[in-house]
């Protein structure tokens, strides 16, 4: 099922030439707007007619978060608070909390991305589809809930926690659909297993967002829940889930490119890199109206691919995502990101993929500490087997990361599931 | 003869125990006999109990990983050199012990062991 044919399936030579005019639309209605971006502009000679189309984007400066909290709150804003229909700000996990804007026409065009990627997920009108994204600031709960509106199904809003209410609703509504975390469709899938109602339920799809998660975990929740997993991506700066989807054949998330300009660059020298290599996911908006952004620094690692996928889309897509540039532990020396713990443990198929890293200095040596849930299909009561398999998961762990980590094993669900975003790393170290 | 055996996995926490107990008692169930063994990390809290499959659903339910597991109960005589005998039949058989513990019982102390197969050693044990 595709959403939007005309705007999904253009030549590529179509695209550039929509991606160039409206650029160098969304330029000058940037400087003209907004004064910091006037002034950095300025700072850096140019004028906007020096952006002709999407070939002169390397021109322009980078905006990061930093940019955003030095305006903060709305100092990005391009249009006056007359015009702005809803406010949403970011959890604030990694410093002050950031406030993004919403225009009428800004919030139509956030339900059309989403209903474009539920139309990937092949939810329509006859579906009935739960959202247990966190509604409120967050914009998971409300972006998914005005895409399921736009595509005309029907909306279980649920929010997020309360997960017995979760499972009453989704088996007597008949729910077909779910958004959420994939930390938390995790959750829900162990309560479901445990209450053994999965016959009862009429579950066909999940779309699932709003932190980084590996095949493996895909992989998991589509054999136990006997459904198909889809990806969506997004960003409150840049909009909200709905940047970016995948579909069925789960080739890489197709970008709605036509509102969002991607690249991808290298974190270290900040240059363009091509297809296929692994960099800093960078996105410039086309067509937003009240906090417009220039060459946004996303921090999310991946890599992007064109051509046309079997679906018939011909949109740019991103490959999965590795992790975050910010995520990146560095320990002795060496990169390490939780998504490889991830999928490390749910390869070796004896322990739940419920984990914590707690990385520390002692003795200036960094040490990894891992703990892991121990699964009770495979646990045994004597205690050389638990020791077995907490060596089994020491050595895997090695082999994955190139460090040596100290996994200490835990009761089931003692590590906290994220309703939210799930916490897989605590950093004790003061650096 | 066999007895169902409780195994629960306790993480070295304060009042984890204590929690345990909780359970078991609010549920009615009446504690035999138990035997702890502790690693660095965690313990394993091994108990015979009067309804072990209530008591394993109940403990489920409040989050703690448990199975059951056969182990082999043997009415232990009040003599000098019983244990020792009885490690000798099982030496003879080249059959080797997890681990063992006691349970009091109104007809005296019963010694309970973990093997990899009670129900041959039990034959093995008849006559001591």
């Amino acid at each position: 099922m595709i959403w939007n044919e005309a705007k999904e399936c253009m030549s590529r030579d179509e695209m550039t030439h929509l991606q160039s005019t409206r650029l160098v639309k969304q330029v000058n209605y940037v400087y003209h707007n907004v004064e910091y971006y006037r002034k950095k502009m300025q700072a850096a000679g140019l004028e906007p007619g020096d952006i002709k189309g999407i070939e002169d984007i390397t021109k322009l400066p980078f905006t990061t978060k930093d940019d955003l909290r030095n305006t903060y709150p709305c100092g990005l804003f391009a249009v006056p608070r007359s015009e702005v229909v809803r406010i949403h700000a970011s959890s604030g996990t990694t410093g002050k909390a950031t406030v993004v804007g919403y225009t009428r026409r800004d919030i139509d065009i956030w339900s059309e991305c989403v209903s474009r990627v539920l139309a990937m997920a092949n939810v329509g009108k006859n579906d009935t589809v739960q959202v247990s994204y966190g509604y409120g600031l967050f914009t998971g709960g409300l972006g998914a809930h005005y895409g399921v509106e736009n595509v005309g199904a029907t909306v279980v809003p649920l929010s997020t926690g309360n997960t017995k209410k979760q499972l009453t609703m989704m088996k007597d509504l008949g729910v077909t659909s779910i958004m959420c975390t994939p930390s938390y469709l995790m959750y829900l899938t162990e309560s479901i297993e445990e209450q053994g109602i999965l016959d009862e339920l009429q579950l066909k799809s999940a779309v699932c967002g709003a932190e980084p998660w590996t095949e493996e975990m895909r992989n998991q929740i589509e054999s136990r829940l006997h459904i198909k997993a889809h990806d969506i991506y997004g960003l409150s700066e840049i909009m909200g889930p709905g940047v970016a989807g995948d579909c069925v054949y789960h080739k890489g998330l197709h970008i709605n490119e036509d509102h969002f300009l991607p690249e991808i660059i290298s974190a270290d020298t900040l240059t363009s890199i091509g297809d296929g290599e692994i960099g800093e996911l960078v996105f410039t908006t086309l067509t937003k109206e009240a906090l417009p952004l220039i060459r946004y620094r996303t921090k999310d690692l991946t890599s992007i691919s064109h051509g046309k996928c079997e679906c018939g889309r011909t949109t740019a897509r991103l490959s999965r995502f590795v992790g975050r540039s910010d995520d990146m532990l560095i320990i002795r020396g060496v990169n390490v990101f939780p998504s490889q713990v991830e999928a490390a443990l749910l390869e070796m198929g004896e322990v739940s993929p419920n984990y914590l890293m707690i990385v520390d200095r002692v003795n200036n040596l960094d040490t990894l500490e891992v703990l892991v849930e121990v699964d009770e299909k495979f646990f045994s009561d004597e205690i050389k087997e638990l020791e077995n398999l907490t060596k089994k998961i020491t050595h895997v762990l090695q082999q994955a990361l190139l460090i040596q980590p100290k996994v200490k094993l835990v009761e089931p669900k003692t590590l906290e599931r994220s309703e939210g975003k799930a916490k897989r790393v605590i950093d004790n170290r003061k650096l | 003869m066999i007895l169902k055996q409780l195994s629960v996995f306790v993480e070295n926490k304060e009042g984890r125990m204590k929690d345990i107990t909780q359970v078991l008692k609010d549920s009615g169930i009446n504690i035999k006999t138990m035997s702890l063994a502790d690693t660095t990390e965690y313990g394993m809290l091994r108990l015979i109990v009067s309804d072990p499959d209530t008591a394993k659903a109940k403990l489920r339910e409040a989050g703690f990983p448990v199975s059951i597991t056969d182990v082999l109960a043997v009415k232990a005589e009040d003599r000098i050199g019983f244990l020792h005998d009885m490690l000798c039949k099982l030496d003879a058989n080249i059959t080797s012990i997890e681990y063992m513990y006691t349970l009091p019982t109104d007809e005296g102390p019963v010694v309970i062991l973990k093997v990899a197969n009670p129900v041959e050693v039990e034959k093995v044990l008849e006559n001591i």
